[in-house]
């Protein structure tokens, strides 16, 4: 179940030589409709290599898995459905920023109301059939109606009209949206024929690999799809994905050689992974944030002073330091790091200062225990993390009583309902649905109850805004105001922690999502 | 007396005087079925007693409350939970277990295929472990507290100490990543050879082989000692025959229930009790299917699962009582 709640972990620091690679992507330009593999350092020293057998042992499979893009969850399913499918647009690796993709251009009106996408003539699915307009269509429909249990319909909900118009996909919003090409980067929306209404489960797209079989839970393989429409990807010869749930099982099966790369290592196993001649650790920054959440409607909580007190009364260097293994990033008691596009800048880091906190926790009248959820179906790790908040607090003066909740039914007995939990979240494409999903005063899952009407105006204000420095300063805006007065304690982000075998090369850091974005198979060749 | 003739015996008896063995059988053919049916009521009621439920679990995060609302009213949760169990109850009646929840594929042809894994782990290991299990139990005895028996003892109490996954783990550290010499993962798939199979397997089985082995020493040991000190032992040592030989022909023929007994009770572990082994050696047994199937709460599939389990458990403990029935005529008349 916590896969499925959170399929991936996510969070930045420095991780990589961001700065030279920003340049180098800068230098290429964002119009290289097939951009999204170039920037990786080492994948600009040498030519990639084509051919072989890549392996991949991957944590966050179930037999419960269906190849239907619409119920994909799991990082299995991610990655099995960035091997034979493509979606209309991509995310830089870098930046974040969208990319072309089926979609080969686009443009908006003046209220980001309506979007008209070209859609390239020269794709072919699996099956031989040309991809059309329609398809497109057809699957964006499937995606967006109410009656689908599709992952993506949440995203899709101001989709009013979708057509065909002049050989190109016209999207009527009912109101603005600047977002809408990163909308459509989302991993369930993969162009499948006729949208895949009429075999959901075939499988048939026109990813860089065709699907040869699938055993759900255990195994799917792959082969080259030789008549790819693209040509920068896809290098080796066969995919084979191997579901491997137990985190020791990947480490032997990587450390012997048996796979070539496997996710989800954990922070205080990538010390004793160094040490094995053959393998290289992969660490990207990404979205994804461990929190304690406090109602902003619930007593004690409505009191600003002691949601003050509380976000300084957390030591978050010693929570980097002992819950992630220091493979994160601090954070800043805002849900957004600069892993999104147009992340604020310049806003001071809070630390941890016990008088300050005490002063606050006066100033709020509060007297007694303060009870804190946790549980680590949270995230692994809560249970520490909430006892060193613990420990932190007490020498502000304020006191914390933790309690163990089960993890069992926690995301639907304890987050969401609880007045102070812990909680995790994963990342979301846009700054825009990261606040829309848990910010918003009418967001079913607004879990710190923050209802603000000033707020709401800035988030739709924003939306719908086309001008990029003027929607960097409205973000910017609307995170200071949560960071001060919101009901989020946001101590870290989580990097993924990846690894592969040293003869895996081509590897992006993609600050899109854990798993070079799904892309890893796609992105990767072997050497020797 | 009721309205039979005096002179006709009633069936019941009558079946019990001619066929004991065949009355038995057919007892606890009765019993089982009636066990199944209440175990279907447990597994059912415990799923429901499980906090969310299959719409809320299956989305989870990502889930929509219309997406929610689709997928109770697709799954017919909306229904209350007596008409939804006797729903189900009529469908498996007529062998139909119904489409998974989550994957929608068919739940009997997807165990078809687990369960057939898990049968072939199974089956390696105890064709393996059995024989094993018994042989070393007999030398023990034959050289009771001397070194081989202290060493059985000793080894076989190391192994059933350990934690299985950590024997698991020991196992792939000494032979996959110090020595590469057997080979990881454990995934067996279609397309594989029967060699090939044999060949992934191997740590697996000797992890199982381990774990089971000492239960079943200790207890060929413990049955075949009590049956030493009798009367008629003492006889056959008396009349000259060697100590190896009035164990195998006197010995543990007598003690030869609780052996079965044990042995069954090992063999219903090694079917359903492996899920740590499964996913220690990433194995697609029935165990990980069932627990995958918990966590989003399949319901059909879980409830097949429980059937499966609580069938294969009836049925080799009747299987052990009627061996150990045949193996020993006193048990037919019971009083």
């Amino acid at each position: 179940m916590t896969l499925i709640r959170r399929p991936f972990a996510g969070l930045a620091n420095q991780g990589y030589n961001r700065r030279q690679v920003l340049g180098q992507a800068a230098a290429f330009g964002l119009a290289a409709g097939s951009a999204a593999t170039m920037f990786s350092p080492s994948a600009r020293a040498q030519e990639p290599k084509h051919g072989g057998h890549l392996k991949l042992g991957l944590r966050g499979g179930a037999t419960t898995d269906a190849l239907d893009p619409a119920t994909y969850s799991g990082s299995v399913l991610f990655v099995v459905g960035h091997c034979w499918g493509d979606t209309l647009v991509e995310s830089h690796p870098e930046t974040g920023e969208p990319l072309p993709a089926i979609a080969e251009s686009w443009e908006t009106s003046a209220d980001a109301s309506e979007w008209t996408f070209r859609i390239r003539k020269d794709v072919r699915f699996h099956d031989g059939m040309a991809l059309t307009v329609a398809d497109a269509v057809a699957t964006l429909k499937r995606h967006s109606d109410e009656a689908s249990q599709s992952g993506a319909l949440g995203l899709l909900g101001s989709l009013d009209r979708i057509e065909e118009k002049g050989g190109d996909l016209v999207i009527t919003l009912k109101e603005g949206n600047a977002d809408l090409p990163l909308i459509l980067t989302d991993y369930h929306l993969i162009i499948q024929p006729n949208g895949g209404m009429d075999d959901p489960n075939a499988a048939i797209g026109t990813g860089p690999y065709k699907l040869l079989s699938h055993e759900p839970g255990v195994r799917a393989t792959f082969e080259k799809n030789q008549d790819d429409w693209r040509s920068d990807r896809g290098y080796v010869d066969n995919v084979e994905i191997i579901v491997m749930n137990d985190n020791t099982a990947r480490i032997a099966a990587l450390s012997s050689g048996q796979v070539h790369f496997i996710n989800f290592v954990e922070p205080k196993t990538v010390g004793l992974l160094e040490r094995a001649p053959n393998v290289q650790i992969l660490q990207t920054p990404g979205k994804g944030f461990y929190s304690f959440l406090m109602h902003c409607d619930t007593a004690p909580f409505d009191n600003n002073d002691l949601r003050m007190a509380l976000k300084l009364a957390i030591d978050r260097e010693a929570i980097l330091e002992r819950v992630v293994g220091g493979y994160g990033m601090l954070g800043n008691d805002y849900p957004v790091n600069e892993s999104y596009a147009l992340a604020p800048t310049g806003i001071e880091q809070r630390a941890y200062d016990p008088e300050q906190a005490a002063f606050h926790y006066k100033k709020s009248g509060h007297e007694g225990k303060i009870l804190l959820r946790t549980s680590d179906a949270a995230f692994p790790g809560a249970v520490d993390a909430a006892t060193l908040f613990q420990e932190s607090a007490k020498k502000a003066g304020i006191e914390i009583d933790v309690k163990r909740e089960p993890e069992d039914g926690y995301w639907s007995n304890v987050w969401n309902v609880q007045p102070f939990c812990a909680s995790y979240w994963g990342g979301r494409p846009t700054q825009d649905l990261r606040y829309s999903t848990s910010y918003l005063s009418t967001a079913e899952w607004n879990d710190t109850r923050f209802k603000r009407e000033d707020f709401d105006k800035l988030l739709l204000q924003a939306r719908s805004e086309l001008d990029n420095d003027k929607r960097a300063a409205l973000y910017r805006e609307m995170a200071v105001m949560v960071r001060d007065e919101g009901g989020t304690i946001l101590p870290v982000f989580n990097d993924y922690l990846n690894a592969a075998t040293k003869d895996v090369k081509g590897y992006v850091h993609d600050i899109g999502n854990d798993i070079s974005n799904g892309y890893v198979a796609s992105r990767v060749w072997l050497e020797g | 007396m009721t309205g039979f003739p005096a002179t006709l015996p009633r069936p019941r008896l009558w079946l019990r005087r001619r066929f004991p063995l065949l009355a038995r059988i057919a007892e606890r053919l009765l019993l089982s079925i009636l066990l199944l049916l209440t175990v279907s009521v447990l597994i059912f009621a415990g799923v429901e007693a499980l906090p969310g439920d299959f719409a809320t679990t299956y989305l989870g995060q990502s889930a929509t409350p219309q997406a929610v609302a689709n997928i109770r009213a697709e799954f017919g949760l909306d229904q209350p939970v007596t008409s939804r169990y006797f729903e189900w109850l009529g469908n498996a009646l007529q062998g139909d277990f119904g489409s998974s929840w989550a994957s929608g594929n068919s739940v009997s042809e997807q165990i078809g295929n687990r369960l057939g894994n898990s049968l072939f782990l199974a089956a390696v290991s105890a064709l393996i472990a059995v024989p094993l299990a018994v042989g070393l139990g007999v030398v023990a005895v034959r050289f009771r507290d001397r070194l081989p028996d202290r060493l059985i003892n000793i080894l076989s109490l190391a192994a059933i100490s350990l934690p299985e996954f950590f024997v698991g783990y020991l196992l792939i550290m000494f032979f996959v990543v110090k020595t590469s010499a057997a080979a990881f993962p454990a995934t067996v798939y279609d397309s594989m050879s029967l060699i090939e199979r044999l060949q992934v397997i191997a740590l697996p089985v000797a992890t199982l082989v381990l774990v089971v082995l000492a239960h079943m020493i200790r207890m060929t040991r413990a049955a075949i000692l009590g049956v030493m000190s009798s009367a008629y032992m003492e006889t056959a040592e008396l009349k000259g025959l060697g100590a190896l030989r009035s164990i195998t022909h006197h010995a543990a023929p007598n003690a030869l229930a609780p052996i079965i007994n044990v042995v069954a009770l090992n063999l219903a572990y090694l079917i359903v009790g492996v899920v740590v082994v499964e996913v220690v050696f990433v194995y697609p047994g029935m165990g990980q299917y069932m627990v995958d199937a918990v966590t989003v709460r399949d319901l059909p599939v879980v409830q097949a699962c429980g059937l499966i389990f609580a069938a294969i458990y009836i049925l080799l403990n009747m299987t052990a009582d009627i061996l150990a029935i045949i193996a020993n005529p006193r048990l037919r008349h019971p009083r």
